[in-house]
């Protein structure tokens, strides 16, 4: 049996969907991303107690039409990508939600490509 | 007693920008004269110890003689306070007293340094920011134009019609004003901060009706701008010097909530006066 995938937002990101795109920054390094449309469900989703595989199955096979091994495959690799860049935790238990957090709107999602940039002067 | 002690006068002046009055304290006659003029327009009429301000800073003049002039900004916040060095100068802040202290050589660069970076973290945390952009008001309304260095801030403000009121050509100040009446809203302030024009701004405020990111170009035109397009070109042009995160989370959530109720276009022109012709 597959162990379960815990994904939750981290609470240094602030996240903002402006027309039809995420942004997300990170307070450190003060870097802006955009997510793409896969990232975008996986963040909205991220509440630290669905597993990946029910999100996956729930949010990415019914708006993208791919087989759930495949998805969830991908979107193990994503989820470990967005932690990376410190913008999700993950963990093979569930993660509790901390006690403030600088999340802000979520609504729908599209486009692409993960973008640093910085705010710095 | 005398003779054991000398008591050094300290002059002040109070400099007042964006409505923020920031008082500032030396025992140096020559350099608060210097402070007087650089920011004549922006130093409030009431003078001295008397005189209300926001923040106090205390100057320490000390010679030209830093290890590195040409080391880099920094602003942490470290146990309740704001610390903000470059190579030419030193300064903290306690934001829960108000007060603060700058040592620095008698020169401008160092407390136009200083006092930007303290109205960049005023100004976060009231939903308001400095932006890399001219800006000028006309019939009634401020207009932005923002853009890197070479992106036109200069030619525009210089090619400004008489009615216009210049506001900056580098530096705008933009806050966010809570109205009973109207809601939320932003107003656009004269500043002192000048690009190569090297003329201060008006100290005055209007409504910002719109803002407009440069691009120079074959002809004068307004395009639309997507509100994701508008919120990265608006942070890219942001100043924001602190790496604190909740600051950087503050900074972020007022350039959305800016670019989502204010028109952004772009503005691509041709360096001459009829590009004021689509502006007001």
């Amino acid at each position: 049996m597959n162990k379960k995938i815990y994904i939750a937002r981290s609470p240094r990101i602030a996240a903002r969907m402006l027309g039809q795109e995420m942004l997300v920054m990170s307070g450190q390094g003060s870097t802006l991303f955009t997510l793409n449309p896969t990232a975008t469900i996986l963040w909205q989703a991220a509440d630290g107690a669905t597993p990946l595989d029910q999100i996956v199955e729930h949010r990415i096979c019914t708006e993208f039409q791919v087989q759930p091994e495949e998805a969830l495959r991908d979107a193990e690799s994503l989820a470990e990508d967005l932690a990376k860049h410190g913008i999700l935790q993950i963990s093979d238990q569930p993660i509790p939600k901390p006690v403030a957090s600088v999340h802000s709107s979520q609504q729908p999602e599209s486009q692409p490509e993960s973008q640093p940039r910085s705010l710095k002067r | 007693m005398i003779g054991l002690a000398t008591q050094v006068e300290r002059g002040s002046v109070v400099i007042a920008i964006g409505g923020v009055a920031v008082r500032v304290n030396t025992a140096d006659a020559d350099f608060l004269a210097m402070l007087e003029e650089r920011y004549a327009g922006f130093v409030t009429a009431e003078t001295g110890a008397d005189a209300r301000a926001e923040f106090d800073f205390d100057v320490e003049l000390v010679p030209p003689a830093f290890a590195d002039p040409d080391a880099d900004l920094s602003v942490a916040y470290r146990s309740g306070r704001w610390f903000m060095q470059r190579g030419d100068f030193r300064a903290e802040l306690d934001p829960a007293s108000r007060r603060g202290c700058i040592r620095q050589s008698a020169n401008p660069y160092s407390i136009d340094a200083v006092l930007r970076i303290t109205h960049t973290l005023v100004l976060a945390k009231r939903g308001g920011f400095l932006l890399h952009s001219a800006s000028a008001i006309r019939n009634g309304k401020a207009f932005l134009f923002a853009g890197v260095s070479g992106a036109g801030k200069t030619t525009i403000s210089r090619l400004a019609p008489p009615d216009a009121t210049l506001l900056t050509d580098e530096i705008s100040y933009v806050r966010k004003i809570h109205d009973s009446a109207n809601g939320e809203s932003y107003v656009a302030f004269g500043t002192p901060f000048t690009g190569e024009l090297a003329k201060l701004g008006e100290n005055t405020s209007a409504p910002v009706a719109a803002l407009y990111l440069l691009a120079q170009g074959p002809e004068n035109r307004i395009d639309p701008v997507t509100t994701s397009d508008a919120g990265r070109e608006l942070l890219a042009n942001m100043l924001f010097f602190a790496e604190d995160s909740e600051m950087v989370h503050s900074a972020f959530q007022a350039a959305c909530d800016f670019v989502s109720r204010v028109p952004v276009y772009r503005l691509t022109f041709v360096p001459d006066a009829r590009v004021w012709e689509l502006i007001g």
